[in-house]
């Protein structure tokens, strides 16, 4: 396989950053190894390769042309005398590009826990590297306001609605690497873990700063159903509902207020400025949880009676392993779902002795079939990770879900294209077209076969090469190796 | 245990729902016309009938001697057996996937409605008992609970379709032992922590709760009509905040929410009734009502009803003075009175329930199955369309085998709106292949879990014995 390093960086448009950018990689070159770091956001032609561009048909014998971090150029292959000179080509011969993949609600990038490359080798782990599983680090979410307890509304009990993803990231963040190693470029990031936790945000899984990693800084509003515990409001699941209409009756009024306001601001009263209130009125989306078929039915319910000043609240439903059961009230509604990658499993720990309840057996074994249902009624779904950390359980989840009858194309679309589509981002990332941002995997075979490999990442441009893996130790089917730490959360 | 167990093997053959759209299904979508012949008729309101009944188009369409079988209908030759109304039970907590907010003294911005799980287990429980209708209660944890909801037994369909389509909406009060508990810190388990105490603790502070609660809501209104009479005049005003919690206490001082008021003692039922007066709202029922025999005049002169217990009682200090005469007094006193499970297992036979009042205080047969029938129906205000067999009512039928007042009687079928929403045979003809279905379930799972190279086999086999009773 060719693999030139002579990508031409062309000094004369050398932004001061790509200096840092060089020091940076030298000073851990010493300690990483250095096909772990990003090459440079050269020319790059990728030619002859089999391409999968999601929002068109497959083409063989293709080529890709990335300059200045953007696709430039997909076609058939050039011929030799019309490769750019400045390119650096690379021979796809046998191998395939798709659009990056996007996971579709994440929490990569927020925690801030050292990247591999930087961190001492874990013992005998091969120097740290690999698809690891990101420790289950908390989202950096603002702990409640003060220690007492919240007496009602008023307080905005578990509320950072105002906070977004972007000005949380960690671009350090190990699990942006794990990620990336397995083909992901982006992710739709949230803060997690309030009732309104905040914004999220659509970036790219590779940047020197926190802000080169942002796509989109506020696509959308997390909502939780979390109780704040028996003595603090809310302390049940309805209390915790009841909340959210309050304050979106709350959000409603303090719009208007503050219209009126700013019109007439002698002679009247001046309405207090609502942190919380101006980022559920910044959100465009709001993200609702809903696994089982009676939450499905519950969200969309409650959505629709959501509105402020009469405009619809534009919702999501995330989790969905139950949604094979509610396709009809899915597809009336319009909603789309994001899937959760994690399918629910009986807890290790429990009573073998256990009588469980038919439905919930039955749940546990159809989780995978939802995506096949979904994507056959045409309802629009992406999926997310969970955190589930690697990309390798990722995919085999992916896979499961296309044995049990998910059309693989459809697989791919919902990890690529939909989700761009679903946060509004569609004209940026999830395909690979002219103009795109040039976020690209190439692998050596079908991205979700177990055999296939990632041979390189593209990110903005930048490339990315995976650590060749050893051959792994096959990790048994289901097994908890003793150690591994299982999957996050 | 056994019962659990039981009970589920026992709901699995109707236990796929239909859950097709977000509107309401129909309720009068069992458009099924049902003649049953030959049987003893236990109107309720119009005495007994030997003879037959039509149930069509969601309705009761004739009852009498002689009814001719329109073409189409399906006969039920009802010889030996009884035929009643559907039981309705004025406070359950089934299908609620919450009870209580207890955070707050006075939580009326919550609502049952907001997470009912139209899949519990316990609805279909409930239909084999007989019950067709329940008032889905707030728990009891704080002085003014959240809204409660008037819901049909129509297992199958979902959680907005289950509504009892034009039943008042209600809210839950509390006195006595459980919303004072809240207030004891020590009691709670926060030794040491008195600042995690929630107001009230003791009686009197249950009082100043609900008052205050009220006065503000009076403000509330107050400022609202202020602001729409200067709107109305084109001044330009900010509106005031809308409040969900004091919304509900407006509906309460408007009449257009019932009061259904937990309570045990005297005292505390005679407070209520005076701050229920001094506001000028109406407690619709007093639950639990254990003391009720002691001050039935003064319930019965509100205008309030009482739903309570035949015999449930000494579980807490506040529930002693107790006695099983308490329904039949209340009846003789004027009391609208009510029987209620408050329990998903007593829910099963309220029936039964209702029989210990003919034992106890002598009530008439009638008087005793109105305990379970038309008088919760007209606690609820639904009476115009349950808790009797009446030309016109709903199609709420239950068919029993014997006698609903004896011990051996059992429900054969029930129908909901001349809807079949649960038949005895048919429920013991499927639990074989509901039993293999679950085996198979438990064993894929099984297999699954273990994989190649999995957890060596030390995974317990699934239980293979069958569940004792399930033959029953």
């Amino acid at each position: 396989m060719t693999q030139r390093f002579s990508a031409l960086w062309r000094s004369r448009r050398l932004p001061a950053s790509w200096s840092t950018a060089a020091l940076t990689a030298l000073a851990l070159a010493s300690v990483a190894p250095p096909h772990l770091l990003a090459q440079t956001k050269g020319t790059w032609l990728l030619q002859d390769a089999r391409i999968v561009p999601v929002s068109g048909p497959a083409l063989d014998h293709g080529a890709v042309l990335v300059r200045d971090g953007l696709i430039e150029a997909v076609g058939a292959n050039l011929p030799g005398l019309n490769i750019p000179k400045d390119a650096s080509v690379i021979d796809c011969k046998g191998l395939t590009i798709y659009p990056g993949l996007v996971d579709g609600l994440s929490n990569w990038g927020l925690t801030n826990s050292p990247p591999t490359s930087a961190a001492p080798a874990a013992g005998g782990r091969g120097g740290g590297r690999g698809p690891a599983p990101a420790p289950a680090a908390p989202t950096p979410t603002p702990a409640p306001q003060g220690q007492t307890a919240s007496r009602g509304p008023e307080d905005r009990p578990s509320t950072t609605s105002w906070i977004k993803a972007a000005d949380q990231l960690y671009p350090n963040d190990r699990a942006l690497e794990t990620a990336r190693n397995g083909g992901f470029t982006s992710a739709v990031t949230f803060p997690t873990g309030n009732i309104f936790s905040g914004q999220g945000s659509v970036i790219n899984l590779a940047g020197e700063r926190a802000g080169d990693l942002v796509l989109a800084e506020a696509v959308g509003q997390y909502l939780s159903l979390r109780t704040a515990g028996f003595r603090s409001y809310p302390g049940s699941l309805m209390g915790t509902i009841a909340y959210i209409r309050q304050i979106y009756l709350d959000a409603d009024r303090y719009k208007l207020a503050k219209a009126i306001y700013e019109k007439h601001p002698q002679g009247l009263q001046r309405p207090a400025y609502d942190r919380a209130l101006e980022g559920v009125l910044a959100s465009q989306r709001i993200l609702l949880p809903a696994t089982r078929n009676v939450e499905v039915e519950r969200m969309l319910a409650f959505a629709q009676e959501l509105k402020i000043n009469d405009v619809k609240v534009n919702a999501i439903l995330y989790g969905g392993h139950e949604a094979w059961r509610s396709i009809d009230v899915l597809k009336q509604s319009g909603t789309p779902v994001l899937l959760s990658l994690k399918y629910p499993e009986k807890a290790t720990d429990a009573d073998p002795a256990l009588d469980e309840a038919d439905r919930i057996l039955e749940l546990r074994d159809k989780a995978p079939n939802t995506p096949g249902a979904l994507a056959k009624a045409g309802i629009k779904f992406a999926f997310y990770s969970d955190g589930v950390a690697t990309p390798r359980e990722l995919k085999a989840a992916v896979k499961k879900a296309i044995d049990a009858g998910l059309d693989p194309a459809a697989a791919l679309r919902a990890l690529t294209l939909s989700p761009a589509e679903i946060f509004g981002v569609s004209d940026r990332i999830g395909s690979i077209e002219k103009g795109k941002i040039a976020n690209l995997v190439v692998a050596d075979g079908d991205l979700f076969a177990t055999s296939t490999k990632v041979k390189y990442v593209f990110i903005d441009g930048a490339r990315f090469e995976p650590p060749v893996e050893e051959a792994a130790p096959a990790r048994p089917n289901g097994g908890r190796g003793a150690g591994r730490g299982g999957p996050a959360r | 245990m056994n019962r659990r167990t039981l009970l589920i093997t026992l709901a699995a053959p109707v236990a796929t729902p239909f859950l097709t759209k977000l509107a309401a299904q129909s309720a009068a979508s069992g458009n099924d016309t049902v003649l049953i012949q030959n049987a003893t008729i236990l109107t309720i309101t119009n005495g007994t009938v030997k003879g037959s009944i039509l149930l069509q188009g969601g309705k009761i369409a004739a009852i009498g001697e002689k009814v001719l079988a329109p073409t189409g209908a399906k006969v039920i030759d009802g010889a030996g057996k009884f035929v009643m109304p559907g039981i309705i039970d004025c406070h359950s907590h089934i299908m609620a996937e919450a009870i209580n907010e207890g955070s707050v003294s006075v939580s009326s911005m919550v609502g049952i409605e907001d997470v009912l799980n139209p899949e519990d287990i316990g609805i279909y429980r409930a239909l084999a008992g007989g019950v067709t209708t329940a008032n889905i209660l707030h728990g009891s944890a704080n002085s003014i609970g959240g809204k409660t909801i008037v819901m049909k037994m129509r297992w199958g369909k979902n959680a907005q379709a289950m509504k009892f389509e034009g039943a008042m909406p209600g809210i839950k009060f509390a006195l006595g032992e459980n919303p004072k508990r809240a207030g004891q810190a020590v009691a709670a388990g926060l030794a040491g922590a008195p600042t995690g105490a929630r107001y009230p603790a003791t009686r009197m502070g249950v009082e100043d709760v609900i008052r205050e609660a009220f006065n503000d809501a009076k403000d509330y209104k107050a400022v609202w009509a202020a602001y729409n009479a200067k709107a109305a005049k084109g001044e330009i005003v900010i509106p005031p905040n809308r409040d969900l919690k004091l919304d509900a206490l407006v509906e309460v001082l408007d009449g257009k929410r019932l009061v259904h008021a937990h309570c045990y003692r005297q005292d505390e039922i005679l407070m209520l009734i005076h701050v229920a007066d001094d506001y000028g709202f109406k407690i619709r029922t007093f639950q639990h009502v254990l003391e009720g025999y002691k001050v039935a005049k003064e319930i019965a002169a509100h205008g309030a009803g009482a739903s309570t217990f035949a015999d449930w009682w000494a579980y807490k200090l506040e529930a002693q003075d107790a006695i099983p005469w308490n329904a039949a007094i209340l009846v003789k006193k004027g009391v609208l009175t009510s029987l209620n499970s408050d329990d998903a297992e007593l829910m099963r036979h309220l029936d039964k329930e209702a029989a210990k009042t003919v034992k106890y205080g002598g009530l008439t047969e009638t008087e005793a199955l109105s305990l379970v029938t038309i008088n919760p129906a007209k606690q609820l205000k639904i009476d115009n369309r349950v808790g009797s067999l009446e030309v016109g009512k709903d199609a709420d039928v239950l068919l029993y085998d014997a006698h609903p007042l004896s011990n051996f009687s059992k429900v054969e079928k029930v129908w909901i709106d001349g809807h079949p929403y649960f038949d005895r045979d048919e429920d013991i003809a499927n639990r074989t292949k509901k039993d293999l279905e679950k085996k198979a379930l438990i064993q894929k799972a099984s297999a699954d879990q273990r994989g190649p190279g999995g957890r060596g086999g030390t995974a317990t086999p699934p239980p293979t014995t069958p569940q004792e009773g399930s033959n029953q």
